[in-house]
C-alpha cells in the first residue's frame, strides 16, 4: 500500500468484483459479494472521530443487516482517530452511544453473523475497541497505525514526561503504534500485505466466534501474563471453601 | 441483613473496605488475592510501583445469601485502570462465570479505563473484559455494575459499564468516556474546562447520568445503600432474560436518536434538565439522594436496557 491510501482504494483491492459502499459525512455503507457470498460492509475513513451520530449510524447498518438478512457476514472499515473529543458527546453519553454499537456487533455474531474488521489507516481506543476489537477477527494493513491515545495527552495524565513517550513508542511493544505488535500480543489475528480480495476470502472461510485473543498473545510471545492468570483465576479454589 | 446502623461511605472506602461491608461477612473467596503477587509486567520500564492485586480484587461471594461472582476495582492504584494482569483476573472471573452460574455478576468499578502505563496490552485486555461481560449476558446471568468511587469510571470502562444489565450509582459516582483532562488537552480550556468542578459534575455525574436514562438507579452515598440496591437489582434482574435481544437494542436505539435530537443542539446539562420538565435545575445539584428523586419523578428521558 502506499502513503496515500484511501477507502475507494482498499475497497477496490477486496472487492474486484465491484461493491456499493457509499461515504456520507465519512460512514461507511454498502455491500460486495465475495467469493459468492454477499457481505455488508460498515465502517469510517478520513481518520474520523467518532461521535455520538456516526457511532449511532454504524448501530444502525449492523442492525438493519441483523433484521434483513440473517447471517450475513459483515466487514467492519476501520479508520478513526478515536473517540470525538468534545463536551457535547460526553454531554449527551458518548460512552452509551459506543457500547450500543458494541452490543449490536455483539447480537450480530450471536445471531451467526460472521464479523471481521479491517484497519486499513489509523485505529484509536474508544473509536476500536468497540469496532475492530468487537470482531471475530480483526485484521490490518501494513501500514496501519493503531494505539491508545496521542502521546501528548498521555504524558499528561501518567505524569511521564512525552520524551520518555516518545522513546518508549521507538521501543517498547506496548507503547509502539505499529500492528506488529498488536499482531503479536493477539490484538489483531493477521497483517494482510498480499492480495486483499484473497485474503478476505480465506478469513471468511475461517470464522471462529469465541475470543482466543489472550490465547494467541501468549502463543506469540507478546502478551505472556494475560492467559495464565485468566487460567488461574479460572482455577482457583475449584471445590466450595 | 446488615442489622448495624452505622453507615460507611463509599466514595471513601477502598476496594477491598467495600467488599467487606456490601457482602456476607466472609464470604468472600478471593482468587488470585495479594499474595499470590501476581503484578503488572510493564510498570517497572517506567519505575512505576506495582500492587500485589494489580489494582482489582475478583472471587466468589455471597449477598444475602445469593450467590455472586465480584469484581472491585482499587482506583487508589493507577486510578483504578485496566492492565494485562488486571484485565485477565477480570476476564478469567467473567468466563469463570458462564462455567459455574452465579445469580449474578457484581462489578464495582472505578476506574479510568484502559492503563496509559500498559498501553496496548491495556487497550486489547478492556475489549476483552467487554466481550466477556456480553458473554456472561448471553448465557442469561445478569450482570450489575456498582458506580461510586472518587476516581467515576471512564474510557474504555465507560463504554463496558453501559454493556451491563444495570448500572448503579451514587449521585458522587461520575460515568464517561473522555475525562476533561483529556479534553482540555485536545481541544483547550475554552471546549471543557476540567477545573470548573460543577461542570465537571453536571456533565457526568450520577444525577445527570440517573436523569438521561444511562444509570437504571441513584444511590445514597453509604455501602450499606449500594448493598440493599445491588440485592434488589439481583433480584430485578432474575425476573426478566440478561442477554442482548434485537427488539431491546432496536429501543434503545430509538432512546438513543430521541436524545440526540432533543437535546443535541444543547451547551449544558442544566438545559437539558429545563427541557425535561425539571422545575429547578440550577437547584438540582445540591439535593439529597432522596429529594432528587422526587424532583425527578417523571422527568427521566428513559430508561435503556
Amino acid at each position: 500500500m502506499s502513503a496515500a491510501v484511501t477507502w475507494q482504494t482498499v475497497a477496490a483491492a477486496l472487492f474486484p468484483q465491484g461493491h456499493t459502499i457509499r461515504e456520507v459525512e465519512n460512514f461507511l455503507c454498502g455491500t460486495a459479494v465475495v467469493a459468492g457470498t454477499t457481505v455488508a460492509v460498515i465502517g469510517t475513513s478520513g481518520h474520523t472521530p467518532i461521535g455520538v451520530e456516526i457511532a449511532l449510524a454504524q448501530a444502525s447498518a449492523v442492525l438493519e443487516t441483523v433484521r434483513q438478512h440473517p447471517h450475513r457476514p459483515i466487514l467492519i472499515l476501520v479508520d478513526t482517530q478515536g473517540q470525538r473529543l468534545r463536551h457535547r458527546d460526553e454531554m449527551l453519553g458518548i460512552n452509551s452511544y459506543m457500547a450500543h454499537l458494541g452490543k449490536c456487533i455483539e447480537l450480530a455474531r450471536q445471531l451467526g453473523h460472521p464479523v471481521l474488521a479491517l484497519v486499513y489507516d489509523q485505529a484509536l481506543s474508544g473509536g476500536f475497541i468497540t469496532s475492530g476489537l468487537m470482531a471475530d477477527a480483526c485484521f490490518a494493513l501494513p501500514a496501519a497505525t493503531i494505539r491508545v491515545m496521542g502521546l501528548p495527552a498521555m504524558a499528561r495524565i501518567t505524569k511521564v514526561p512525552e520524551e520518555r513517550l516518545v522513546e518508549l513508542a521507538a521501543s517498547s511493544p506496548v507503547f509502539a503504534p505499529g500492528p506488529e505488535n498488536y499482531l503479536r500480543m493477539g490484538g489483531i489475528a493477521a497483517i494482510w500485505d498480499a492480495d486483499l480480495a484473497d485474503a478476505l476470502a480465506r478469513a471468511l472461510a475461517h470464522v471462529d466466534p469465541v475470543d482466543r485473543r489472550s490465547a494467541s498473545g501468549l502463543a506469540r510471545g507478546g502478551r505472556n501474563l494475560a492467559q495464565p492468570v485468566i487460567d488461574a483465576v479460572r482455577s482457583a479454589h475449584a471445590a466450595t471453601p | 441483613m446488615n442489622t448495624s446502623a452505622r453507615q460507611h461511605s463509599y466514595l471513601e472506602a477502598t476496594a477491598r473496605e467495600r467488599l467487606e461491608h456490601l457482602l456476607d461477612p466472609g464470604s468472600l473467596d478471593e482468587w488470585l488475592p495479594p499474595q499470590a503477587r501476581v503484578v503488572s509486567p510493564h510498570l517497572a520500564q517506567l519505575d512505576a510501583p506495582v500492587a500485589f492485586d494489580d489494582g482489582v480484587v475478583v472471587g466468589r461471594a455471597t449477598i444475602g445469601a445469593r450467590a455472586v461472582f465480584v469484581a472491585a476495582q482499587e482506583g487508589g492504584f493507577m486510578g483504578g485502570a485496566v492492565g494485562e494482569v488486571h484485565g485477565a483476573k477480570l476476564v478469567g472471573m467473567l468466563q469463570r462465570a458462564v462455567l459455574e452460574r452465579p445469580h449474578a455478576v457484581l462489578l464495582l468499578l472505578e476506574t479510568g479505563g484502559v492503563r496509559l502505563h500498559e498501553a496496548n496490552a491495556g487497550l486489547i485486555a478492556v475489549s476483552e473484559v467487554m466481550r466477556a461481560v456480553l458473554a456472561v449476558r448471553a448465557a442469561n446471568i445478569p450482570v450489575i455494575v456498582l458506580i461510586g468511587g472518587a476516581n467515576g469510571c471512564f474510557g474504555g470502562m465507560g463504554i463496558v459499564a453501559r454493556c451491563a444489565n444495570m448500572i448503579l450509582m451514587s449521585e458522587e459516582g461520575r460515568l464517561a468516556m473522555s475525562g476533561p483532562e483529556v479534553i482540555e488537552t485536545a481541544n483547550g480550556v475554552e471546549e471543557f474546562d476540567s477545573r470548573d468542578r460543577a461542570l465537571v459534575w453536571r456533565t457526568s455525574g450520577g444525577k445527570h447520568r440517573y436523569l438521561l436514562g444511562d444509570c437504571q438507579h441513584i444511590v445514597a452515598e453509604s455501602i450499606e445503600a449500594f448493598r440493599a440496591a445491588a440485592e434488589d437489582a439481583i433480584d430485578a434482574c432474575a425476573a426478566q432474560p440478561a442477554m442482548l435481544t434485537l427488539a431491546g437494542l432496536e429501543a434503545d436505539e430509538v432512546l438513543l436518536r430521541q436524545r440526540l435530537s432533543r437535546f443535541g443542539a444543547m451547551h449544558d446539562p442544566l438545559a437539558i434538565w429545563a427541557a425535561l420538565g425539571v422545575a429547578d435545575p440550577g437547584g438540582l445539584p445540591m439535593l439529597e439522594a432522596d429529594a432528587f428523586l422526587a424532583a425527578a419523578a417523571g422527568h427521566r428521558a428513559g430508561v435503556m436496557a
